[in-house]
């Protein structure tokens, strides 16, 4: 098992220790990219639903807050998953991970069949742009528009989702190796920041696409 | 110099003289600047040229008191020249944006690739524009389709022409001729060719020329309100199922969702187009939208219409949510 | 330098190039030096591809009438040609070539931080080139680099997704380098090579990956849009449907302003890299020129609503941008400043690279001061989409632009290769070049003063003159980017082989040998001297 694990630095790296600290600036330096991505969206979305706030309003209604608030928590629970496993992976113990790297990803997995399912509900009940978009009620362009930014969004998010998925295979194919140990366990923490950053968006996503006008 | 090749534009247009005066600043401080670090660069590097291979520069201490002086001169006294273009060029801008309350009011309207022009007293061109000298006119333009300009460089004005929308440009020529008008947003294939002439006469020769000139054959306003069948939900009886348009121009008006705004041409356009986006407070959205029955020719027919309405002495602007309570106090009619 | 000779007449050294050989060795490398080779070879073609086109539409300007294409063909030459030197040329250039070499070598690395990523993003770009490529041979695209809604979504007709998407693709290797540099230049610097010790040409790489890594996915997301509502009718910029055709502006050049400072931002570099080496001494200012390199990133990110004077959005918003976008004047004003001071009391050698560098500095000062003109909105409403911003932005990129790459690459050409070009032909296709970009450019801001719109096929006749002058200097242009086309391939095979410093310069570039080994240095450097440290050998200590 250890003899798998790895103990060099790759050439270009000094020492072990440098090699992490680039391996996760490299990811910090990575989700700012992805922050800004998705701040395009965030902005067109700002921008329109200060343009129809009822529209809006109206729209976001026809959304099922209960599964909506359903995936929110398995995300946080994943996180919580994820975390766990990245514990395991810096205390060199391989157990922890192979139960919560799976976990992790059951849990992924559960928020994306949710994700399919509403979809497949937006579908039947024509909230899918397009030409058989039908939305019962006043301002039904504006409306659209909200469904565009909410595809678009959730779209973006699951795709981020499953990549971490195939992320998560990979980890969980090299913990499996026993190539984590102690000293060398980068991509597990990596592959962490970014799960978790995949969270916070769905942190984000869930109160503007869902809760929009329910204070009131 | 070469009568067929001009160095510097006509001048035919008020604000063509305060766009030229800063231009001519800026472009002697730029001259001064390139000629001062061409000249240095070149005088330097003659006099200190290295003389034989071994040759070291002198560095200088960057650090010194008079160093730190004289880097903070080269970024202060640029920021206060730099300051000084802004302010004068915000208040010529500010000047080009705000046209005057007794300009006339054309109507422009871009499609690929022409530009259909509307006079106050009904007269339509297409890629002419016909203005009397002396009296400011105010261009309200939109599209059919894409983005486009509308650009007199005689007049050094330009605004783009965007669909869905209202933008101004206001002018006040004082120089008789023809000039070119341009568009100078891309916008498609004949780009190059969407542009025409602008003619400014003297107010006589224009007179002549709007009698002479063929009448516009568009329907009119009015006529547009009762055949689009307007005139059956606004209106100032019991009936009435919208907001009554008599006085509306210019006027403060509150929505439903709370806000309040000023009903100019793009609030009316909006509200003939996609009547749901912003509803009178007190009013359920009903009114279906006219976005595939109206060109925009017609578009600014109605608007012309619509501010037209003068309000009627008693009826101010609580009247009409007033007179539609009535209305469902008696039941409600259909 | 004529010492080189007799260095490499001994047993043949192991460096680079010659450590092994082959396609595979190519195509598969990690060394972030071959890396930086295989793009200067895609960009070169791009600029190629770009060039002739250029030429086309400069032929075409020669009359007014426009008899040479067709509308719509005029109208894709111009398109095409802006997306190949912006994208696929002017962006990558200095950071993917000369940055991909230089960063490591100038910090003491190894390599960069992700080799593999370094290679990936080479791919990427090349795949992002093709559906490009593609799209140009199946007619191109019609909308100007800009794309601007709603002509783009709805009514071009033309392959805007295929180039769109190329754009997109290309974007990630924009990402991919930035973060790469970020992350080395963070982490890997070698012993002793402090913040404040680091040449300028690192803080100017540093700087530009910034706008990399926080510009390019804003593109990114709007060209996704474009694409979807070009596919779908969604809607997003579509003022029929309620969208509004001004956000895809704004978030157009979010980006694309930010994109102007990575084109001139490691031109800026290089300069401060080849004036002290030409003037063998201590760069004026090297704080004030390192801070004011991250200030116009910083700033770069705050103007791009100067774009949009004229577009109709709100006049408040147009003064904001306008004092914001006379601020961003104001560092660019203090390099200028900074370099010209360097050469008092210089030892100034005229040498090829140094010439470029002047020629630039030259240039981009005009380009900068007709920027100031028309940041000012009261002349921005005369001069906005005339050929005045064509002259202008030319001014920016190619005579800032690639004079600085050009610059750069005479310079570090003897490290890269290990050859020698020859000088005299270098000197006169400086000259050649600087006298072309003139004559091509300058008589555009008159057009432009004048009222001649940007984007014309065919143009009223008075404007011919102007435009003829415009097209003469094209052609001088022309030759004078042939000329080092000519004798850098020559040199590759017939020039001399250069000693590990030619010029007598400082920098850790120039402590290794010439071309470098695979690992860059033999033993780790320690650097303990400020940058741009000359002395006197012979009288070192004490001279000042």
């Amino acid at each position: 098992m250890s003899s798998d694990a790895i103990s060099l630095p790759a050439h270009q790296f000094d020492s072990l220790e440098q090699q992490r600290e680039v391996a996760s600036l490299g990811m910090w330096v990575f989700l700012a990219t992805e922050i800004m991505f998705f701040g395009g969206l965030f902005a067109a979305y700002t921008i329109y639903r200060v343009s129809y706030p009822l529209a809006f309003i109206a729209a976001s209604r026809q959304l099922d807050v209960t599964l909506g608030t359903l995936n929110t928590a398995v995300l946080i629970l994943s996180s919580l998953t994820m975390a766990l496993a990245v514990r395991g992976a810096q205390q060199g113990k391989r157990a922890p991970m192979l139960a919560f790297l799976p976990l992790t990803m059951i849990l992924g997995a559960v928020f994306l069949g949710v994700k399919a399912f509403e979809y497949h509900h937006k579908w039947v009940e024509h909230l899918v742009p397009g030409a058989g978009f039908l939305l019962p009620g006043a301002d039904a362009r504006h409306a659209q528009m909200f469904f565009c930014l909410y595809f678009a969004m959730t779209g973006l998010h699951a795709l981020h989702m499953i990549i971490g998925l195939g992320i998560l295979t990979v980890m969980l194919a090299m913990a499996w190796r026993g190539r984590f140990t102690s000293t060398y366990h980068n991509p597990m923490e990596v592959s962490g920041l970014y799960w978790h950053f995949v969270d916070i968006v769905w942190i984000f996503l869930f109160p503007l696409l869902y809760l929009v006008g329910r204070h009131g | 110099m070469f009568p067929q090749a001009p160095l510097f534009p006509e001048k035919a247009a008020t604000i063509a003289w305060q766009i030229d005066h800063l231009f001519l600043f800026a472009l002697g401080g730029s001259v001064f600047f390139s000629l001062l670090i061409a000249g240095l660069i070149v005088y330097l590097g003659i006099r200190y040229r290295r003389r034989h291979p071994e040759e070291v520069g002198e560095a200088l201490d960057d650090e010194s008191a008079g160093a730190r002086a004289l880097e903070l001169a080269w970024s202060v006294i640029p920021l206060v020249i730099l300051m000084f273009m802004f302010v004068w060029g915000a208040k010529v801008y500010f000047y080009a944006a705000r046209p005057p309350a007794d300009a006339v009011q054309f109507y422009v309207v871009g499609k690929q690739w022409m530009w259909k022009i509307q006079h106050p007293e009904g007269n339509r061109e297409i890629n002419e524009l016909h203005v009397p000298i002396g009296i400011p006119i105010k261009l309200t333009m939109t599209s059919e389709d894409v983005i486009h300009s509308f650009f007199i460089p005689a007049f050094r004005i330009k605004a783009d022409v965007l669909p869905g929308r209202y933008t101004t440009l206001w002018f006040k020529a004082d120089k008789v001729g023809r000039f070119h008008l341009f568009c100078s947003q891309y916008c498609g294939a004949e780009h190059s060719r969407m542009g025409g002439w602008v003619t400014v006469m003297e107010p006589h020769d224009y007179q002549a020329w709007l009698a002479g000139a063929g009448q516009a054959v568009l329907a009119s306003g009015e006529e547009l309100f009762s055949a689009k069948g307007c005139n059956t939900c606004h209106r100032p009886d019991t009936a009435s199922r919208g907001p009554l348009l008599a006085g509306l121009f210019g006027r403060k008006v509150r929505l439903t969702d709370g806000r309040t705004l000023v009903a100019d041409e793009g609030y009316i356009r909006e509200s003939i187009m996609l009547p749901a986006a912003k509803v009178v407070a007190g009013y359920q959205p009903i009114m279906p939208t006219f976005k595939d029955q109206l060109s925009e020719d017609d578009l600014i027919q109605l608007i012309k219409y619509v501010k037209g309405l003068k309000a009627p002495e008693a009826a101010s602007g609580i009247a009409a949510p007033a007179a539609r309570q009535r209305a469902s106090a008696r039941g409600g009619t259909r | 330098m004529t010492t080189a000779t007799e260095q490499a007449g001994e047993t043949p050294r192991t460096h680079y190039l010659n450590v092994n050989y082959g396609i595979r060795s190519w195509l598969l490398t990690t060394d972030h030096k071959r890396i930086g080779i295989l793009y200067l070879i895609s960009v070169t073609l791009f600029f190629a591809l770009g060039g002739v086109m250029a030429v086309l539409i400069r032929l075409e300007l020669a009359t007014p009438q426009g008899d040479l294409f067709q509308a719509d063909q005029y109208n894709r030459l111009f398109t095409m040609h802006g997306i190949l030197m912006i994208f696929f040329f002017l962006i990558p250039s200095i950071p993917a070539v000369l940055g991909n070499f230089l960063v490591p070598i100038m910090i003491g690395a190894r390599d960069l931080a992700f080799p593999r990523l370094n290679l990936l993003s080479w791919y990427i770009f090349n795949i992002g080139g093709l559906f490009t490529f593609w799209a140009l041979l199946h007619g191109g695209v019609d909308t100007g680099w800009t794309f601007y809604t709603p002509y783009s979504s709805t009514y071009s007709g033309t392959h805007v997704i295929a180039v769109a998407l190329g754009i997109f693709i290309a974007g990630f290797s924009s990402i991919l380098t930035g973060l790469n540099f970020v992350v080395t230049i963070h982490r890997m610097r070698a012993p002793g090579l402090t913040w404040f010790r680091l040449p300028l040409f690192i803080w100017s790489m540093y700087a530009t990956s910034l706008i990399f890594i926080l510009g390019t996915p804003v593109l990114a997301v709007t060209l996704l849009l474009l694409g979807a509502e070009r596919l779908f009718h969604i809607g997003i910029f579509d003022p029929a449907i309620g969208g509004d055709p001004l956000l895809f502006q704004h978030l157009f050049w979010f980006y694309s302003h930010p994109a102007v400072y990575i084109m001139v931002l490691p031109a800026m570099g290089v300069v401060s890299e080849i004036i002290p080496a030409f003037a063998r001494k201590k760069i004026f200012g090297y704080r004030f020129i390192a801070y004011a390199s991250v200030a116009l990133a910083v700033l770069g990110f705050l103007v791009w609503g100067h774009h949009m004077f004229v577009a109709g959005q709100s006049i408040y918003a147009a003064t904001v941008f306008s004092v914001l976008s006379m601020l961003v004047a104001v560092p660019s004003a203090v390099k200028v400043f900074n370099w010209t001071a360097t050469l008092y009391k210089g030892s100034i050698s005229w040498e090829t690279p140094m010439l470029y560098v002047l020629g630039f500095i030259g240039l981009f000062t005009m380009g900068g001061l007709t920027g100031v003109m028309l940041a000012t909105l009261g002349i921005d409403l005369h001069v906005h989409d005339t050929y005045f911003i064509v002259a202008h932005f030319h001014y920016i990129m190619v005579g800032g632009a690639i004079m600085g790459y050009l610059g750069g690459l005479h310079y570090w050409w003897p490290k890269i290769t290990g050859k020698l070009y020859p000088k005299v032909w270098s000197r006169i296709a400086a000259v050649v070049v600087f006298i072309g970009f003139n004559v091509t450019f300058f008589p555009q801001f008159i057009l432009g003063y004048l009222g001649m719109p940007r984007r014309y096929h065919s143009y009223p006749p008075e404007f011919q003159v102007l435009n003829v002058m415009s097209s003469a200097g094209a052609t001088i242009l022309g030759v004078g980017y042939v000329i080092p086309l000519i004798y850098f391939f020559w040199s590759m095979r017939y020039g001399k082989d250069a000693a590990s410093n030619p010029w007598g310069a400082v920098g850790l570039e120039w402590e290794t040998t010439s071309p470098p080994p695979t690992d860059n240095f033999e033993t780790t450097p320690v650097v303990t001297s400020e940058p741009y440290h000359y002395t006197r050998p012979a009288e070192a200590p004490g001279v000042l």
